[in-house]
């Protein structure tokens, strides 16, 4: 298992940059497993597109280094990175065909090669007809299409997404999150910066957590999660709510206990050395218990107690 | 270097197929072309229109004396002033012109009548053909006949020759002063239109978003100089068609509109100032070559000008100077959120380029001039300035001196040009004042 994991196509080494007044990343250091599907999250103004535009060579650190695969991150591997930014766009006065053929020959594609791949993505998204269009003529979303396919022509080992979801349509949003996770399966590495943490939960299987300027968590998410337990249970039951309370030990905590429409809820957090088994059973004898299960906190959840918690550490991260 | 070319045709050919680009390149030749043709019509409908002068003369002196020429006819009649002045009819006459009997001690009692208020032209010429009759009339009183009056009239014209160490060169002032500010001016307009177009390019880049997609690609330099070097191209295709096109016009206008007989004519009645027809090519007195002489000087003179010389100093100032002004205008684009933002930025680019139309005035008065010197060497006013000096003669280390500072300026323009442009292009929705621009400088890459 570990093995596995320790192929990083991208290391980030003690990066610093530093702006006028600013301090945008500080010793940021991070691991990114090949393959995986990687969260970079982060409050706004973070770091992260700063974090981002060194990956991709638009600026350079002032202090620390950038692997890829390897390497020190060099020009030539511009084509072996795809980026789409937040703040994006496409020359609205040139027609769709001509502006995505540009834009992957500028990544270093042939124009025969970029036509064919493009006919194949233009039937994807449903954008065939477009070709000769003026980029002006069509919807933002299909804008964003567009824009997608740009950014994954030239199939990159690396793909960088910075807030890709927003403009779309969930129809859209779906049909793009289908393309990461097949690009996923080609062996494809995804970078996702992102505040939607429903998408964390759903595609990334790593993240790394930035917030003024420094990280403050990384690693595998089932593994936070799994840190993050609190052991907390919810129970739905039918009976005497005292008697559910007198069938708890000692051992348990009640933490809450409201009614919920013809049913009870509970949420009880358990004690060192008990077992969810115990607790059941000393249940069962005084109510008519209908569910039963682990409260595990979501991304959303732990992004916020962790900005927090940062956020109180060093209440000015100013200099 | 690839990816630069890519940058290039696609900066050249979107501009290039945009339909402002083929009606600029259609009209300005057009327009052009009016220039020379409007004249030559507006001549030509004047000479239609005939103009009859009634002439009352009292004095008795005019008879059959007044010249008619193609667009006045005297015609002498013995009846009084009032009774003309009654049945005088519009349809008929111009005009009735009095000539009362003491006209040649009292010119200020001649009279013109008209229904209308008679045009200039018409006024003057009468003028000038009584004035001729009258000074003629006084000089014969005097004893001095028309032929001896010919022949003292003398014309003088100074030739210019500058001592050079290759010996004499002939010279003209006028063609110089034409050919060194007709350069200075291409220069000046093609600095502003396609610097402005520069600019505006890369605001459209960065209100697109666009520009944060390319940069992942390519360097931001490379961008930058792709742009301005692709603008330049189609700045010169421009150039090539509008002088290609305006040839073309003028030639197939004159063709058709331009009598050639029509032009002897005319220029024949120019060369007689008595309004009768001197044969020019058979004389060879004294009167018809100082009529020559001015002609085959520009002609001579036009030989004199280094034209190779003058051709590639134009290229040289026109692309160097472009380039200089088009990367400061390109970090403006950069630093600004929109073009409304542009005007305070705009000054100091300005500024210099309106000075060096200034002090290129003051060269045509005076081409060794101090000023003139200093700012031909000043890398933002050499471009102008120097395209004035070269026709009147520049000394060779001068000329090599300026076109290495403005190389420099180039260089270190685009240098520092490059830096704010790299900063400017990605930040968004900030109000830039000069002090932000002057850090963006040291910032590192």
């Amino acid at each position: 298992m570990r093995l596995l994991i320790s192929a990083m196509i991208l290391s980030v080494k003690n990066v610093t940059k530093q702006y006028a007044t600013h301090r945008a990343l500080d010793n940021v250091s991070l691991e990114v497993p090949q393959g995986s599907i990687y969260g970079l999250l982060g409050p706004n103004g973070a770091g992260k597109t700063s974090l981002i535009r060194i990956i991709n060579q638009i600026t350079a650190p002032d202090e620390g280094e950038v692997l890829f695969m390897g390497e020190k991150l060099r020009q030539k591997h511009i084509g072996m990175i795809g980026y789409l930014p937040e703040e994006r766009g496409l020359y609205k006065k040139m027609e769709v065909g001509e502006q995505a053929l540009y834009l992957a020959q500028l990544k270093g594609m042939s124009r025969q090669e970029a036509v064919l791949r493009l006919r194949e993505w233009f039937e994807i998204f449903e954008l065939k007809g477009w070709w000769r269009k003026k980029v002006e003529e069509l919807s933002k979303g299909m804008q964003q299409k567009v824009q997608f396919i740009i950014t994954v022509l030239h199939e990159p080992k690396l793909l960088i997404l910075d807030e890709p979801f927003t403009g779309f349509d969930p129809i859209n949003a779906n049909l793009i999150k289908d393309e990461l996770l097949k690009l996923r399966e080609k062996g494809t590495t995804i970078i996702l910066s992102t505040h939607r943490m429903e998408s964390v939960e759903e595609l990334c299987s790593h993240i790394a957590l930035i917030n003024r300027s420094q990280k403050i968590l990384d690693g595998a998410v089932r593994d936070i999660r799994r840190n993050f337990k609190s052991a907390k249970y919810e129970i739905e039951y039918k009976g005497n709510a005292i008697a559910f309370a007198n069938g708890l030990w000692t051992g348990y905590e009640l933490l809450s206990h409201e009614p919920h429409g013809e049913l009870m809820k509970a949420v009880v957090k358990m004690g060192e050395g008990s077992s969810t088994n115990d607790l059941l059973a000393s249940l069962i004898a005084n109510v008519e218990v209908h569910s039963f299960r682990e409260l595990i906190p979501g991304m959303n959840d732990i992004f916020i107690s962790l900005v927090k918690e940062s956020n109180e550490q060093q209440p000015v991260a100013e200099l | 270097m690839n990816t630069i070319s890519l940058i290039i045709k696609r900066e050249y050919l979107t501009r290039v197929r945009k339909k402002s680009f083929i009606i600029m390149t259609i009209l300005g030749p057009i327009l052009m072309a009016s220039l020379f043709i409007v004249p030559v019509l507006m001549a030509r409908y004047d000479e239609n229109e005939v103009s009859k002068i009634q002439v009352i003369d009292e004095s008795g002196l005019f008879k059959g004396k007044l010249q008619n020429s193609e667009s006045l006819v005297f015609e002498m009649d013995t009846m009084s002033l009032a009774v003309a002045k009654t049945i005088f009819n519009p349809e008929r006459h111009t005009a009735i012109l009095y000539i009362p009997g003491n006209v040649i001690n009292n010119t200020g009692a001649l009279m013109l009548f008209s229904a209308k208020q008679p045009n200039i032209n018409l006024v003057t010429s009468i003028e000038r053909t009584i004035q001729k009759e009258i000074e003629s009339m006084k000089l014969q009183a005097q004893g001095i006949n028309q032929e001896t009056l010919e022949q003292i009239k003398t014309k003088v014209n100074v030739n210019t020759r500058t001592l050079t160490e290759q010996g004499e060169e002939e010279t003209s002032a006028g063609l110089t002063t034409i050919v060194g500010m007709l350069g200075g001016v291409l220069i000046y307009m093609f600095i502003f239109l396609y610097g402005a177009q520069v600019m505006r390019g890369v605001i459209e880049e960065k209100t697109n978003r666009i520009v944060e997609v390319i940069i992942s690609s390519v360097k931001p330099f490379q961008l930058m100089m792709g742009k301005i070097i692709g603008i330049a191209l189609v700045g010169l295709t421009q150039f090539l068609l509008w002088i290609v096109l305006t040839f073309s016009i003028a030639t197939v206008v004159s063709n058709l509109f331009i009598d050639p007989n029509q032009m002897r004519e005319q220029m024949m009645n120019r060369q007689s100032p008595l309004g009768t027809p001197l044969p020019v090519e058979a004389e060879d007195g004294s009167v018809s070559s100082s009529e020559n002489s001015e002609i085959s000087e520009i002609f001579n003179s036009v030989n004199s000008i280094n034209f190779p010389l003058l051709l590639g100093a134009f290229l040289f100032y026109f692309l160097g100077g472009y380039l200089l002004y088009g990367a400061l205008f390109a970090a403006i684009g950069a630093a600004v959120d929109g073009e409304s933002d542009t005007q305070q930025f705009m000054l100091p680019i300005t500024i210099p380029l309106i000075l060096s139309f200034i002090v290129a005035q003051s060269i045509l008065q005076n081409p060794e001039s101090k000023v003139g010197f200093w700012f031909s060497m000043i890398p933002f006013t050499s471009p102008v300035v120097m395209m004035v000096r070269i026709p009147f003669g520049v000394a060779p280390w001068e000329l090599a001196l300026s076109m290495f500072f403005l190389v420099a300026g180039f260089v270190v323009t685009t240098w520092l040009a490059a830096k704010i442009y790299r900063t400017g292009i990605l930040m968004y929705g900030k109000k830039v004042s000069w002090k932000e621009l002057g850090k963006w400088l040291f910032y590192r890459e």
